[in-house]
């Protein structure tokens, strides 16, 4: 390609391009303008203003969740980036791959407070993947390539590029690298992973269990991931960012493990004689107290960050390297063990699982009950969906009984913040799954705090006219902090009521979205039939669920994982 | 039989050797890691190599939680930190230098002199009522002339953090760096 000459700004919407991004989430401002003027000549790229920096970078990460592609979002100086800070750090907590655009003061005016500077660099350093302040026109294909790079290879992650105004207005000669060179970022592996160990490991153990979280769907290795587990036949638990990994609806999967996940899940992780974990990363939230966690499980750890193998419990087998490539290598191995030596005898394990998932199912008690349990509406909301619908949610209560009553059978189909918690993106991911998948049904099933964290946007979506469908969970509290109160500080309610909720069906047509309610058992069905019908634009349903209604089971917080209280 | 990773007895000192690429920052980036993952910096020394890309630091860190292994993949997870390495107590060169400055009368003179000579230390700067010794050595060798020096009163001390090199012909760099 023969080099060309622009400004800065045009560059990045050249690499943009190049990149074949197609949405950009992003608000305008001084300092970022000559990106912005730039774009306004671009023919590929399509922006989304959205009104908030945080609805950005939160949407720019629901496209990436659901087609596994960069996601870009972009800000002005200053308020425009620190409002693009809690985004960053979900997006790395979670791995998901982001290149995040800001701009900044001029060079001359970095380090003098000038008007709308933040040290944003200096700020995000901690919770990107790696970050960038340029400061030499010449250097931005290059970074833009690399940023690009960085985000999507390896364990993906957020990248962020801070690019000076005046850096921005120079003239460079552009020409994209075909390939990037960063010393520091090549694969270490001292030695080949022990393939045919794990598989020894595997072969000899009676009581095994798949762990998979969420490197399953950065990995894009759902085939090899069902080859595997149906190879072994052992009983498969995810994480939150696991659902979908392995079809929750096969007899061998037993969802969700951990915190709030089944006692019949968490027993089985605390009986296994061999853990083998793919593409998770131990969470406190999945462990319980980590010296009591799987006390007589050894430990196979496939995954492709080194520094996740033996950061909190020390692997027995580690294998380090990328799920769809590693795992099929894995699933020879143990077909050969297994016709050399036999297979081992599962059925006396599966016996004592049965036992359990009878013993102590994920109930509804709705019988008898005269409100509507949150419980029965997410499942009647699932049933009417068909299993067709990609669901997301904000952060708390809602976000639990989502993630066990929402039997997910493919990755990317159940989108939510798991590392960081971040409630107030169910709308944003909304408006990102959406804007990526026209064709899908979006449905969010959201909580009346998380909802009201960021739902000015509600008018992106108008203005999109994206049909997607926020079932608000609304228990006039801010519920999980609640339920802790409740269990943990003998019921003070400290700042959890939420008293004056404005009304959501008037604020829905505020906004010119379609608002529902529903108050009683009756009003459910007949309202989901509505919500879902409706076309050419979100609609918002209130649902008024009993108040006082908890998730259960619990693992109190540094409590063993078999401990649970509730869900018998 | 799952093997929780959990405090270590007593804070274990290593000394980490990096090589790392010379841009802004990347000190800051090193730093940050360490405090946020809660390992103690005991000493960090920095500068240029025989390449003006890339810079080496030598980090000398008490670890009290998780094993060395476990801070050197986090280092290694920096994009740019090329190399980074633990070097072991029988196979490293370190050295530290230190600078002590003792405001005494004139006549005490000869005699810390005599220190600095056993210790073979230099006298850098004099003046009627202070002098100033300069020394280098392991941080073991640099503590006793420390103590050495502490009833003379000293006024003021610098010391430059452990700088360290692995013996023979072994270097850091990895293979693809190390030709050209
Ligand atoms: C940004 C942010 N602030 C605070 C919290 C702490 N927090 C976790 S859950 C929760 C309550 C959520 O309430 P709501 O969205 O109504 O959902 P519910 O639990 O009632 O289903 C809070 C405040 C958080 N996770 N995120």
């Amino acid at each position: 390609m023969p080099s060309e000459k622009m400004t800065g700004a045009q560059a990045v919407i050249r690499a943009l391009e190049l990149e074949e991004v197609d949405w950009i989430f992003g608000m305008p401002g001084g300092t970022i303008l000559p990106i912005y003027d730039a774009l306004f000549a671009s023919e590929k790229l399509k922006h989304v203003l959205i009104r908030h920096e945080q609805v950005g970078g939160h949407a720019a990460e629901g496209y990436a969740h659901a087609t596994g592609k960069v996601g870009v979002c972009m800000g002005t100086s200053g308020p425009g980036s620190t409002n693009l800070v809690t985004p960053i750090a979900d997006a790395y907590m979670d791995s998901v791959p982001l290149v995040v655009i800001t701009a900044n003061v001029a060079t001359s005016l970095i380090g003098s407070d000038a008007f709308q500077e933040a040290d944003i660099t200096g700020i995000t350093m901690p919770v990107t993947k790696h970050n960038y302040l340029v400061t030499e026109p010449g250097d931005i294909p290059r970074v833009m390539k690399e940023a690009f790079h960085l985000a999507r290879t390896g364990r993906p992650g957020p990248v962020h590029v801070d690019i000076p105004k005046d850096v921005l207005n120079l003239t460079l000669d552009f020409e994209y690298p075909s390939e990037v060179r960063i010393p520091g970022y090549m694969p270490r592996l001292k030695e080949e992973p022990k393939v045919a160990e794990a598989a020894t490991l595997i072969r000899s153990a009676t009581r095994p269990v798949i762990y998979l979280g969420g490197g399953v769907r950065t990995g894009n290795a759902f085939a090899e991931v069902f080859e595997f587990c149906e190879l072994v036949g052992a009983p498969v638990v995810t994480t939150l960012h696991g659902k979908g990994a392995f079809p929750e609806t096969h007899p061998s999967c037993l969802g969700m493990f951990g915190m709030h996940g089944s006692r019949y899940a968490n027993y089985t992780v605390q009986g296994a004689d061999l853990l083998i974990a793919l593409g998770a990363r131990f969470d406190d939230r999945v462990t319980g107290k980590l010296s009591t966690f799987a006390p007589e499980a050894k430990i196979v750890h496939l995954d492709i960050d080194p520094a996740e193998i033996s950061k909190l419990v020390t692997a027995t087998v580690p294998l380090v390297g990328d799920v769809k490539e590693l795992l099929p290598k894995l699933g020879a191995a143990v077909r050969k063990a297994f016709d050399e030596r036999g297979r081992p005898d599962l059925a006396p394990w599966w016996k004592k699982i049965s036992d359990w998932r009878e013993k102590h199912p994920l109930r509804i008690r709705q019988e008898g009950e005269k409100y509507i349990l949150p419980q029965t509406a997410v499942h009647r909301i699932w049933q009417k969906c068909d299993g067709r619908a990609i669901v997301t949610t904000g952060v708390g209560e809602h976000q639990m009984w989502a993630a066990q009553f929402w039997k997910v059978s493919k990755p990317r189909e159940f989108i939510t913040s798991g590392g960081l918690g971040t409630m107030g993106v169910c709308l944003p991911f909304a408006i990102g799954i959406q804007l990526a998948r026209p064709d899908a049904l979006v449905v969010g099933i959201d909580g009346d705090g998380s909802f009201q964290m960021t739902l000015q946007d509600l008018a992106t979506a108008v203005e999109h006219e994206l049909p997607i469908k926020i079932f608000v969970l609304n228990n006039l509290f801010l519920g999980m902090v609640r339920q802790w109160q409740e269990l943990f500080y003998d019921r003070r309610f400290s700042e959890t009521p939420l008293a004056d909720l404005p009304d959501l069906v008037k604020l829905a047509e505020a906004y010119k979205c379609l608002g529902l309610r529903a108050r009683t058992l009756e009003e459910l069905d007949p309202v989901i039939d509505q919500a879902l019908a409706h076309q050419g634009g979100p609609c918002i349903v209130d649902i008024r669920v009993k108040r006082q209604e908890k998730v259960y089971p619990m693992v109190p917080a540094g409590a063993p994982l078999n401990d649970m209280i509730g869900g018998e | 039989m799952v093997e929780k990773i959990e405090q270590l007895p007593s804070g274990n000192i290593h000394t980490l050797s990096l090589l790392v690429e010379n841009k802004p920052a990347v000190l800051q980036r090193i730093a940050g890691l360490f405090a946020r993952r809660g390992y103690n910096i005991e000493s960090l020394a920095v500068g240029p190599t025989e390449r003006p890309e890339y810079s080496r630091m030598t980090v000398v860190v008490r670890l009290t939680q998780r094993p060395v292994e476990q801070a050197i993949r986090q280092l290694q997870k920096l994009i740019p930190v090329i190399e980074v390495k633990e070097l072991s107590p029988n196979d490293k060169i370190e050295r530290e230098l230190v600078l002590i400055k003792i405001k005494t009368p004139e006549k005490n003179h000869a005699e810390l002199r005599a220190i600095a000579d056993t210790y073979e230390a230099q006298i850098v700067d004099v003046s009627p009522d202070a002098l100033m010794i300069e020394a280098t050595g392991t941080a073991a060798k640099l503590d006793a002339l420390e103590e050495r020096l502490a009833v003379f009163g000293i006024t003021e001390l610098c010391r430059s953090g452990a700088i360290a090199l692995e013996r023979g012909f072994k270097t850091l760099a990895p293979p693809h760096l190390k030709e050209g």
